[in-house]
């Protein structure tokens, strides 16, 4: 093994500047996809995470048909059986419930329609740390007889803090829902729709606006684990009654994002399948050339005693060489690279920024240092480089040693 | 004892139009220990007849025993195990391996052998000692002359104590010095280790030292004879 490692290493740099441009190839091929790929990643991971945080956790609970028919009137209590199937789950994190219901919201002419979410403000806090993204006013306290308001709204409806904005519409059964509540404080949020389409007030006034008292519409669980997110879906199904409830992942709750990933995903991969043949064809390249230049070389070393097999490993080491110095480097330029943008995330501007936010996304693309990317991209390109090896193997297989020897 | 029987060979190319006849109807028989040089004019089929020997090149008709063993039965894969274990090259330009250092090219059999490591050193050792090329132990073949290069791919043949050697023109682009250290080297192992030496060649100084000369013409022997050294 290690006269083959011992060789083959050698054999690599007789044409220093072959192997390296190849090595560059590699390399640059390599920070290409993992850059790539970390800040797609990066950016879904974002995306996913202010899908979660602000509106639907990664796993939400509802009373039966609330997913297909969201009315106030598909709401359901609370009980002590939903607390101890929650409590007993070791991967829920945090459960916050919600009432969230359509009304008219107006304020001198002008009126829009907004979605209330009826929240705990500790709880939603915890969940999403709204209070940090108050922009006027201040944060809600529980029982206090004030709203939140997305500054889209705000300004749509010329609000200011403590001015009055009334709210209209249909409670529980086909109530009428009628109250006015001063503002108390206005948020932005990165997804530019929840500032145009949401109000928040605090759960116990949600209720006494709907006239639905003790009723909640959902629950949205974070999980210590993300990645057992599946799992805790199946867990709550078992322990829940399929009759009277629905537990949702995030996925199926916000499928427009998730087919937005996909479709932006395949985008990716597409480029990244470029970027492969574009290396294939430049290891494929220097290995032919090492391979049939050597010719006479590895005649007269199969003469003397080696096998063709043997000779095979000594290439196949050649090709591991090239591709793990090209893919050690290119990972190494990239993390520091990637940790900076993790840390200070690549600012959209412009039409870009516009096109992000009417998506309802923030117009930022933070890098990832998920190590599944790096892995994955060193892994693909070492398979590349491998089978880029195989016509050069084959040649080794099947070569005629007198011809050879005759150059 | 004779260890190597050609019985009857004949080797025809037929890549070109016109069929080229290079070795016809050849039989020989070559004893244990034997220091023979095959001559003739060029293409008169010594390089030939030397690689059907060494397994490189199969007779289109006729056998090739060695130690009985017929040779054209075996496979590839065993026909390179066969001159790993029994048979050192020597080639006209010499085709040291160039990565490696004039120590690994000598050693480079033996570790193909798996021998033990004291066993190559002392080896290598010795075959540079008998060379008088010590000093060139970790020299690339690059930075040596191609007498030093002739002498290194000789004790690369040699180090793995082969039953026979098969030197194709060994000596062809060589001074005087030169082969006159290589042919004593060769002699040396004949008859300490009574390696058998078969040797293609135009050089009149191998044919002084050989005890038997081949003469081939048009692929046919013409001429065998004991030389009485």
């Amino acid at each position: 093994m290690r006269q083959y490692l011992k060789l083959s290493w050698r054999n690599l740099w007789r044409n220093k500047r072959r192997t390296l441009i190849t090595v560059a190839s590699v390399f640059l091929a390599v920070l290409l996809a993992v850059c790539m790929r970390s800040l797609q990643k990066g950016t879904y991971a974002n995306m996913t995470s202010n899908a979660v945080r602000f509106s639907t956790g990664y796993i939400q609970i509802h009373a039966k048909g609330y997913q297909d028919n969201r009315s106030i009137n598909n709401s359901f209590e609370k009980g002590e059986m939903l607390d101890s199937v929650l409590t007993a789950n070791s991967n829920v994190s945090l459960s916050v419930p919600r009432l969230e219901s359509f009304v008219l919201a107006s304020s001198g002419n002008h009126t829009k329609g907004v979605q209330v979410t009826g929240i705990i403000p500790e709880l939603e806090n915890k969940m999403n740390n709204i209070s940090g993204r108050v922009t006027d006013g201040h944060y809600l306290t529980d029982g206090y007889d004030g709203l939140l308001v997305g500054d889209g709204i705000a300004n749509y409806l010329g609000l200011r803090v403590g001015d009055t904005m009334v709210l209209l519409g249909q409670g529980y059964h086909g109530i009428t829902a009628a109250a006015q509540f001063p503002v108390t404080g206005i948020f932005h949020f990165p997804d530019g729709r929840m500032n145009n389409a949401l109000v928040y007030l605090s759960l116990h006034n949600a209720r006494n606006l709907f006239a639905a008292p003790d009723l909640t519409t959902s629950m949205s669980l974070l999980l210590h684990d993300p990645a057992r997110q599946q799992a805790t879906v199946e867990q709550l199904r078992q322990a829940l009654d399929s009759n009277q409830w629905e537990v949702l992942n995030w996925q199926t709750l916000n499928k427009e994002l998730t087919q937005e990933i996909a479709g932006d995903n395949a985008g990716g991969i597409i480029m990244l399948f470029i970027l492969y043949v574009v290396i294939a064809f430049g290891v494929f390249g220097t290995m032919l050339m090492m391979t049939m230049e050597r010719s006479k070389e590895f005649a007269v070393m199969i003469a003397i005693g080696m096998r063709r097999s043997q000779l095979a490993i000594l290439l196949f080491f050649e090709t591991v060489f090239i591709g793990l110095l090209g893919i050690s480097s290119g990972v190494a330029v990239a993390l520091p690279v990637l940790l900076y943008f993790k840390i200070n995330p690549v600012k959209i501007t412009g039409t870009a920024a516009e096109m992000f936010i009417q998506f309802g996304l923030e117009p930022i693309m933070p890098a990832s240092l998920d190590p599944y990317i790096f892995v994955n991209q060193g892994i693909t390109v070492f398979l590349i480089s491998f089978a880029a090896s195989i016509y050069p193997l084959m040649y080794i297989g099947r070569f005629k040693i007198l011809g050879a020897l005759k150059k | 004892m004779t260890v190597i029987e050609l019985d009857d060979i004949y080797k025809t190319y037929t890549e070109s139009v016109v069929p080229v006849h290079a070795v016809n109807g050849v039989s020989v028989g070559i004893d244990k220990g034997e220091f023979t040089a095959i001559v003739g004019p060029s293409g008169c089929g010594k390089t030939t007849l030397l690689n059907m020997i060494g397994g490189l090149d199969a007779p289109t008709k006729g056998k090739i025993r060695i130690e009985g063993e017929d040779i054209s039965r075996l496979s590839d894969k065993q026909l390179v195990d066969f001159r790993l274990h029994n048979i050192g090259f020597v080639f006209q330009a010499y085709n040291l391996i160039p990565v490696l250092t004039v120590r690994e090219n000598i050693r480079f059999i033996m570790e193909l052998e798996h021998r033990d490591s004291k066993e190559m050193q002392q080896r290598v050792e010795y075959l540079l000692e008998k060379l008088d090329m010590k000093d060139k132990l970790n020299v690339r073949p690059k930075y040596l002359s191609g007498g030093q290069q002739q002498r290194v791919a000789v004790a690369r043949a040699l180090a793995s104590h082969p039953k026979f050697v098969l030197a194709d023109e060994p000596t062809a682009n060589l001074d005087s010095h030169a082969t006159e250290v290589l042919l004593e080297l060769m002699a040396t192992m004949n008859k300490e280790e009574e390696m058998t030496f078969i040797f293609s060649t135009h050089d009149q100084r191998v044919m002084d030292k050989a005890r038997r000369i081949i003469t081939l013409e048009d692929g046919k022997v013409v001429g065998d004879a004991k030389t009485g050294i």
